[in-house]
C-alpha cells in the first residue's frame, strides 16, 4: 500500500513510538486502515494510477552499486523529473526502466506489464529519447520513423496515417527527407521525439533532453514536452538543470549514489528544508545558506549579520538538492 | 511463421535502405580486393601453373569467390552493427521494439548476405568470361548462400563482442586476415603438412572454399564440408542470440 502526504517522504514514514523515539516504517508495511495512518489523513495511492511501478531495483557493475534498491512510482499523465549529479544513477535507472539494461534484483511494471516476464507488451507502451541521439544517422528522418514503425510491428496502412499526423503536429514536413546528420541539434531532438512517438507510447523516457541545446532550442523543446504531456503521454525525464525540473515537472525525484534521497513536487521539496533561505556571502565570495520556516525568522537572522552581503529569498529546488546531497547539480 | 518473417524484414529494412543509398560505393569497394587478387595471383604469379589438375586461374576464381563471401558478408554486417551499437546507439532502439531475439539476429545478417551475394556473383560472372572451366550449378549457389550466411553471422558476433572500433580492427587482423590467406583460397590445403591441414579444417572458410570450388568446377562434392559449414552457421547463430539476449551493457 502506498501513501502520499504533504511533508512526508513517500517511501518512508517517520513515527513516534511510546518511548518518544523516531522509528522508520517502510511505507508498504503500513495498512491503509492503520489508525495512525487514518489519523494522519494519509491518502493511499492506487498502483493502477501508476504507469511505472519499480520496486527495490538493484544494479551492480561488478562490485560497484549503480542503483541501490530504489522504489519508484510514476503516475499516469504526469511529467516526472529525475535529478541528480553525474554518476548518480539517472541514466542507469532510465535504461533499466526502458528494458535496455538488465538488473540484479527487483521488479518493474510498465502499464501493468512486468518488463522481465512480458517484455514485448511493455515495449509497446514506451519510447525513449537518449541523451545522445540514437537515430540511424545514415538514414533520413522519414526512414528512421518508418523503420521504427515497422519494428513496432505496426500495419503499413496505419504507419502512413500516423506519420502524417506526427509530421503535421510537430511541423517536421520540410525535414523529412533530410539525413539525421544534416539537422541542427534542436531538430535532431525533435526528430528523435517524433520517431519515439510513432507507435503512440503511453510513456516517453527523455534522458537529459536539453543537454547541448541553446536556450532558444531548449525552450522550444520544453513546449514540445508540454504538448506531448497535454495529450496524455506520461513523461519521465532526467535532467541536470534545476530550472528545467522546476518549470516542467509535476513531481521530482532526486537520486544520489544510486538512492532516491527526495521525492515530491518541486514546491514540496523546496519547502522541506524551510520556506525561506538566507544567503550570506562573505568578502571572499564564499556563500553560506541557512533555512527558516517563515520570513520573519529569516529576516531576523539576516539583520543580525554584520559582515558580508545578505540575501533573503524563498527556497528553491536547488537548495533542497544541495542540502540533501551536499553537491551542486552540475558536479 | 509469418510473424517471424515480418520481424526479420522490419529489422533488415533499415539496412537495405542504407545499402540503396550507398549501392555504387558498396559494390565498388567490395570488388577492389577480389580483382586485385585475381590480377596479382591469377595472372601475375599463376601463369602456366596447374593446381589440382586445373589451370591456376580456374582454381583461384572459386577461392576468390569464397574469400569475397567472407570479406563482404563479414565486414558489411560487422561494420554497420558496430557503428549502430557503439556510435549511433540505434541498436538500442531495436532492442526497445517487440521483436524476438532470433529475428533481430537474422534480420541483422541480411545486409551482409545480400552484399556478399552481389560481390561473389559479380566476381564469378567475370570468371566465366576468363575461363571455360567454371560452371554455375545449384550446389555452387547453395554453398555460396550458406557461406554468406555463416560469415554474416560471424560478423554479427564480432560486432556484438566489440567494445570499441579498435577491438573490431584487432579481430580483423587476428582472425580474418589469416583466414584470407590460409584457408584454401589461393592454394590447395592438401599440399600442407597434415598438422596444418587439421588446424585449417577447424576454420569455416576452408570448408567454404572446398564447397564453392567443387560446385564451380564440377568436382566431387565434399558433403562433409557442407555439413561442417552448416554446423558453424548454427553455432554462430546461437552465440549471437545469446549475446543479444544477455549482452553486458
Amino acid at each position: 500500500m502506498l501513501f502520499e502526504s504533504d511533508g512526508f517522504e513517500p517511501f518512508r514514514i517517520y513515527r513516534y513510538n511510546k518511548s518518544s523515539e523516531w522509528i522508520i516504517y517502510p511505507i508498504d508495511t503500513i495498512e491503509s486502515n492503520d489508525p495512525w495512518a487514518v489519523n494522519m489523513n494519509l491518502k493511499s495511492i492506487d498502483e493502477n494510477d501508476c504507469i511505472i511501478v519499480a520496486r527495490n531495483i538493484l544494479k551492480k557493475y561488478n562490485e560497484t552499486v549503480a542503483v541501490d534498491g530504489i522504489d519508484l512510482d510514476v503516475r499516469r499523465g504526469e511529467i516526472f523529473g529525475f535529478l541528480g549529479p553525474n554518476g548518480a544513477g539517472k541514466t542507469t535507472t532510465i535504461r533499466i526502466l526502458s528494458t535496455l539494461t538488465d538488473f540484479n534484483e527487483g521488479s518493474v511494471l510498465v502499464d501493468g506489464h512486468d518488463i522481465l516476464k512480458e517484455p514485448n507488451e511493455a515495449k509497446t507502451k514506451m519510447g525513449i529519447i537518449q541523451q545522445h541521439i540514437s537515430l540511424d544517422k545514415d538514414l533520413t528522418v522519414w526512414e528512421n520513423m518508418y523503420h521504427r514503425a515497422l519494428m513496432q510491428q505496426m500495419p503499413k496502412a496505419q504507419i502512413e496515417t500516423r506519420m502524417k499526423e506526427l509530421v503535421d503536429y510537430f511541423s517536421m514536413g520540410e525535414y523529412m527527407n533530410r539525413k539525421i546528420d544534416s539537422l541542427s541539434g534542436g531538430w535532431k531532438k525533435r526528430a528523435a521525439i517524433v520517431s519515439a512517438m510513432i507507435h503512440s507510447p503511453k510513456v516517453i523516457f527523455l534522458d537529459e533532453p536539453t543537454v547541448g541545446l541553446d536556450i532558444k532550442a531548449r525552450r522550444l523543446l520544453w513546449d514540445l514536452i508540454r504538448l506531448l504531456n497535454k495529450d496524455g503521454t506520461t513523461i519521465f525525464l532526467t535532467t541536470h538543470y534545476i530550472e528545467e525540473a522546476q518549470i516542467l515537472c509535476d513531481r521530482v525525484g532526486i537520486i544520489d549514489n544510486g538512492k532516491i534521497v527526495a521525492l515530491g513536487t518541486p514546491q514540496e521539496l523546496a519547502s522541506e528544508i524551510g520556506e525561506y533561505a538566507v544567503v550570506v556571502t562573505d568578502v571572499n565570495g564564499k556563500s553560506e545558506y541557512k533555512y527558516f520556516e517563515d520570513r520573519k525568522s529569516a529576516s531576523e537572522y539576516g539583520s543580525g549579520i554584520e559582515t558580508g552581503e545578505v540575501l533573503v529569498r524563498k527556497t528553491n529546488l536547488e537548495d533542497c538538492f544541495v542540502e540533501l546531497t551536499g553537491r551542486t547539480v552540475e558536479s | 511463421m509469418a510473424s517471424v518473417f515480418k520481424e526479420i524484414y522490419s529489422v533488415a529494412w533499415g539496412d537495405i535502405r542504407f545499402m540503396r543509398h550507398n549501392l555504387l560505393n558498396i559494390i565498388a569497394a567490395t570488388l577492389v580486393s577480389p580483382i586485385l587478387y585475381l590480377i596479382a595471383f591469377g595472372y601475375g604469379m599463376g601463369q602456366g601453373v596447374v593446381m589440382d589438375g586445373v589451370p591456376y586461374l580456374a582454381f583461384i576464381i572459386p577461392g576468390i569467390v569464397a574469400l569475397s563471401s567472407l570479406n563482404a558478408s563479414f565486414s558489411s554486417t560487422a561494420t554497420r552493427l558496430n557503428v549502430q551499437r557503439l556510435y549511433y546507439g540505434s541498436f538500442d532502439e531495436m532492442m526497445m521494439c517487440p521483436i524476438r531475439v532470433s529475428s533481430i539476429v537474422l534480420g541483422k545478417t541480411v545486409l551482409g548476405i545480400v552484399r556478399g551475394l552481389i560481390s561473389c556473383l559479380l566476381i564469378f560472372i567475370l570468371g566465366l568470361f576468363l575461363t571455360d572451366k567454371l560452371m554455375f550449378t545449384p550446389i555452387f549457389f547453395l554453398s555460396l548462400i550458406l557461406a554468406c550466411v555463416t560469415f554474416s553471422l560471424l560478423g554479427e558476433m564480432s560486432a556484438l563482442l566489440a567494445k570499441s572500433h579498435q577491438s573490431m580492427a584487432t579481430f580483423n587482423t587476428l582472425i580474418i586476415l589469416p583466414m584470407t590467406f590460409l584457408c584454401g583460397t589461393f592454394f590447395s590445403v592438401s599440399i600442407l603438412p597434415e598438422v596444418f591441414q587439421w588446424a585449417l579444417y577447424a576454420i569455416p572458410l576452408t570448408h567454404a572454399s572446398s564447397c564453392i570450388r567443387a560446385g564451380a568446377l564440377g568436382w566431387e562434392f565434399p558433403w562433409i564440408s557442407l555439413v561442417v559449414m552448416f554446423a558453424f552457421c548454427i553455432a554462430f547463430f546461437l552465440i549471437d542470440c545469446y549475446l543479444v539476449k544477455y549482452r553486458k551493457v
